[in-house]
């Protein structure tokens, strides 16, 4: 089993990173969509301290989202996704294998930009260090939870606006814990942050056991 | 007695009951209303509350919180009806969820459309993000994502499963999003809504509330029937029953 979760997750990142340009766009769009709004609501320095929590998390749950498309669209489209769902694999598994390429490759380059978005909006670097530590807890529930959508809108005409309307709202907890999180660093002390690391762990380990099997019957519904 | 319950699953059987109960519904509903409404306008107090009272514009309330209450129960009936459709495989139960969704849809906007009008005297804005404010504009957006994704797939079977599914995964987010926005910080949970506490209404208000809202319910009944109808209809068309009715124009 652990082998099958291997293969696919070596397979998924061997065919992304030889066609790198993907990985780099959905970043690039992150550190755009974020040097964008000093240019639109100013750029006083208390303003930006203020919004940069929330500017970075809403970024990330737009950049994960956009990413989302290409999760099983590939697959599907020359059918490799209908011949790994027909073998006698766990299903669940063989998703959460996926959505962990996903991740790596749109969530974790996100954690490791962090610093620099810090620098745009003059956070300290307590509230950067929590900021990367909130985007490396949070972004993988995105992933996990965008991955249902994805599966549920697969192979469907004008699927991306849509899946922005069915995952968008259930994005909602880890943006309010996460964003909340760096704000406390920034404005409180960070020995405070306890609770929302607390919280948003448990959404992860709760997506982490159910966004998978979820995940999954949404693909066999798409694929029958 | 045993009734066969799967008797009334087949679209067929149930097309006519249906037409039959609509009727009932249809004058249920008027009368409650009507009581609902006139006794709300003209047999409960004109002020509210002590030194900050609430003048007339406190029997929003007669609209405002049964709306709210049918949007959140609307939603939990649609899932019911999804999940039975996912492992029964019914048809009509998945053509149920689809007739309820647009009035739960209607009811959330209603609540939220009264709500504004009522914040604005009250509280003197027309919006704030208040836990329950923003759990219903959630609320909103998951009854609106449910029949997006359904009219978005054109195979029926396909679009049914896949909105059920996106439904109960929608019903599991609910009070996890309510408890997010309700208490982020532990130190600071103000919101705008009172607590609410049902034995704390005068009861000529709650009598009034009650008659709404089960006005409300025996409507969201025969709206939804009325809208069963047509699925009903469009998705049989093929079938023989559905040409017989049409051929004799019987309206049973």
């Amino acid at each position: 089993m652990l082998r099958l979760f291997w293969c696919i997750l070596s397979r998924d990142l061997t065919l992304a990173l030889r066609r790198g340009t993907d990985v780099l766009t959905s970043l690039l769009f992150f550190v755009i969509v974020v040097s964008l709004f000093p240019l639109g609501v100013g750029t006083e320095r208390e303003v930006l301290q203020t919004l940069g929590p929330g500017v970075v998390w809403v970024a990330a749950l737009l950049a994960s989202m956009l990413a989302l498309e290409r999760l099983f669209a590939a697959d599907h489209v020359d059918g490799t996704l209908e011949q790994m769902l027909l073998t006698d694999q766990p299903r669940a598994l063989l998703v959460l294998a996926k959505i962990t390429a996903h991740w790596l490759l749109t969530g974790l380059p996100l954690v490791l930009i962090a610093p620099l978005v810090g620098m745009q909006y003059h956070l300290s670097g307590a509230a950067v260090g929590v900021m990367m530590l909130t985007l490396l807890v949070g972004t993988p529930v995105l992933s996990l939870l965008g991955a249902i959508g994805a599966a549920l809108t697969l192979g469907l005409r004008g699927g991306g606006i849509l899946l922005a309307l069915l995952i968008l709202p259930l994005y909602i907890p880890v943006l309010v814990y996460g964003a909340g999180a760096i704000d406390v660093a920034a404005t409180v002390s960070v020995a405070d942050t306890g609770p929302y690391f607390e919280l948003l762990g448990a959404f992860l380990l709760v997506a982490l056991v159910f966004a998978p099997v979820a995940a999954a019957a949404a693909l066999k519904i798409s694929l029958e | 007695m045993a009734l066969n319950w799967f008797k009334f699953a087949s679209p067929a059987s149930f097309y006519p009951i249906a037409g039959r109960l609509i009727p009932a519904f249809w004058i249920i509903t008027l009368v409650l209303l009507g009581l609902g409404l006139y006794w709300g306008f003209f047999e409960t107090a004109d002020r509210l509350g002590g030194s900050n009272a609430q003048k007339e514009y406190y029997r929003i309330i007669f609209i405002h919180v049964p709306a709210a209450w049918m949007s959140m129960w609307l939603y939990v009936v649609m899932v019911g009806w999804a999940a039975i459709g996912l492992v029964f495989n019914t048809r009509l139960s998945f053509m149920m969820a689809n007739a309820v969704a647009p009035t739960g849809a209607i009811f959330t906007f209603l609540a939220l459309w009264t709500g504004a009008f009522w914040g604005r005297p009250s509280w003197g804005t027309y919006w704030d993000w208040d836990p329950r404010l923003t759990s219903e504009l959630v609320l909103f957006f998951l009854y609106i994502g449910y029949i997006a994704l359904h009219s978005a797939i054109d195979d029926v079977r396909r679009a049914d499963r896949a909105a059920a599914l996106l439904a109960i995964v929608g019903l599991i987010m609910v009070p996890v999003i309510f408890w997010s926005i309700n208490c982020p910080d532990p130190n600071q949970c103000a919101a705008l809504h009172q607590r609410s506490d049902l034995t704390q209404i005068d009861g000529n208000i709650l009598f009034a509330m009650l008659a709404m809202t089960f006005g409300f319910w025996t409507y969201s009944f025969a709206t939804s029937f009325m809208r069963l109808r047509g699925i009903i209809l469009q998705r049989e068309s093929e079938s023989v029953w559905v040409r017989d009715l049409l051929d004799t124009g019987d309206k049973a």
